[in-house]
């Protein structure tokens, strides 16, 4: 890529097609296969024995999910810290960031709502 | 003189074009990026209202009561191989082996079609036992969220037959290139939202 491709006003995208060019490994896709699987048979494995007790059985399984979400972003996606500098890595934390409100707030507002809405409360009145 | 500037001309042409060519699979990859980005939050809304839901279960069966996390298990692995045998037909492209990227993209697509058929056999089975999207909230918002997934990976399939056609036609072309980088997106990304669905919906829903 030369210079004045640069100039165009995307370079992100030109980095970002760089990357995705650059990686013509495959032994990247296998490493993120191997995270991939052992990170998806722990959580089944654990949830299937039923070796957690209810509580912590949901936020293990998260935790798990988010870690594997970072193993695909990385070794399928090839996105790396160098990445969130260009316009596609600005476009994704952005993402990020309504995701986490709208998520988030759903639950907080409906919880919030569930719980002064309960059915006891109302016949207490 | 006369000769030499159309020639010139056209020299400096083709050099525009060249990087024209750059500079559209740049952006082309760039603007499927944000597709995906506003997908990921068409998705963020459908997981906000599954857990929402997910305990309005108005009597009928929970997800204790239909799910079988083996089932599971097997189609998380179709999907998480296809993502694998994806990225081999795109290592294969990159270095311009196109009967190599063809057999890649044809195991892609089979692993696909396990994975969809063995959602479309669950969706049967639910609403064969009376737990359809009409039963309750939990069931409405379970098949909008999976279903909206499957639909996703449909049109990935369609689209990589569309391209294993275009491949077939017109070799590893710079524009097929560009088509097959998107789908790659496309697919990684649909593995990602799965890895979602099943830790929310299946293994949370056990558990």
């Amino acid at each position: 890529m030369s210079a004045p491709v640069h100039a165009h006003g995307a370079p992100g995208a030109n980095d970002n097609h760089d990357a995705r060019g650059g990686h013509g490994d495959a032994r990247s896709y296998l490493i993120g296969f191997f995270l991939a699987a052992v990170l998806t048979a722990i959580p089944f494995g654990l949830v299937m024995s039923g070796s957690l007790p209810a509580g912590t059985a949901g936020p293990v399984c998260m935790v798990f999910a988010a870690v594997q979400i970072v193993v695909h972003l990385i070794y399928f996606l090839h996105m790396n810290p160098k990445s969130s500098q260009s316009w596609n890595g600005a476009a994704f934390v952005f993402t990020l960031i309504i995701l986490l409100i709208l998520m988030v707030g759903t639950l907080w507002v409906m919880h919030n709502m569930n719980m002064n809405m309960m059915p006891g409360m109302m016949s207490a009145e | 003189m006369t000769v030499q500037s159309p020639v010139l001309g056209d020299h400096l042409h083709l050099v525009a074009d060249h990087e024209h060519h750059h500079d559209f699979a740049g952006t082309t990859t760039l603007g499927f990026w944000i597709y995906l980005m506003s997908d990921c939050i068409l998705f963020a809304a459908l997981f906000a209202a599954f857990a929402v839901l997910r305990g309005a279960t108005a009597g009928g069966p929970g997800p204790k009561d239909l799910f079988d996390l083996s089932y599971v298990a097997v189609e998380t692995t179709f999907l998480l191989v296809s993502s694998v045998t994806y990225g081999m037909a795109m290592i294969a492209a990159e270095r311009k082996r196109s009967s190599a990227t063809l057999a890649w993209l044809g195991i892609t697509l089979l692993m696909g079609l396990g994975f969809m058929g063995m959602e479309l056999h669950e969706f049967a089975e639910l609403i064969e036992k009376g737990a359809g999207p009409d039963r309750s909230a939990f069931l409405s918002s379970f098949f909008t969220l999976v279903a909206t997934h499957g639909l996703h990976v449909t049109a990935g399939m369609i689209w990589m037959v569309t391209l294993i056609v275009h491949v077939l036609r017109r070799g590893l072309t710079e524009a097929n290139i560009t088509r097959l980088t998107c789908l790659s997106l496309f697919w990684h990304f649909l593995d990602i939202v799965w890895i979602g669905v099943f830790t929310t919906v299946y293994l949370l829903g056990v558990a």
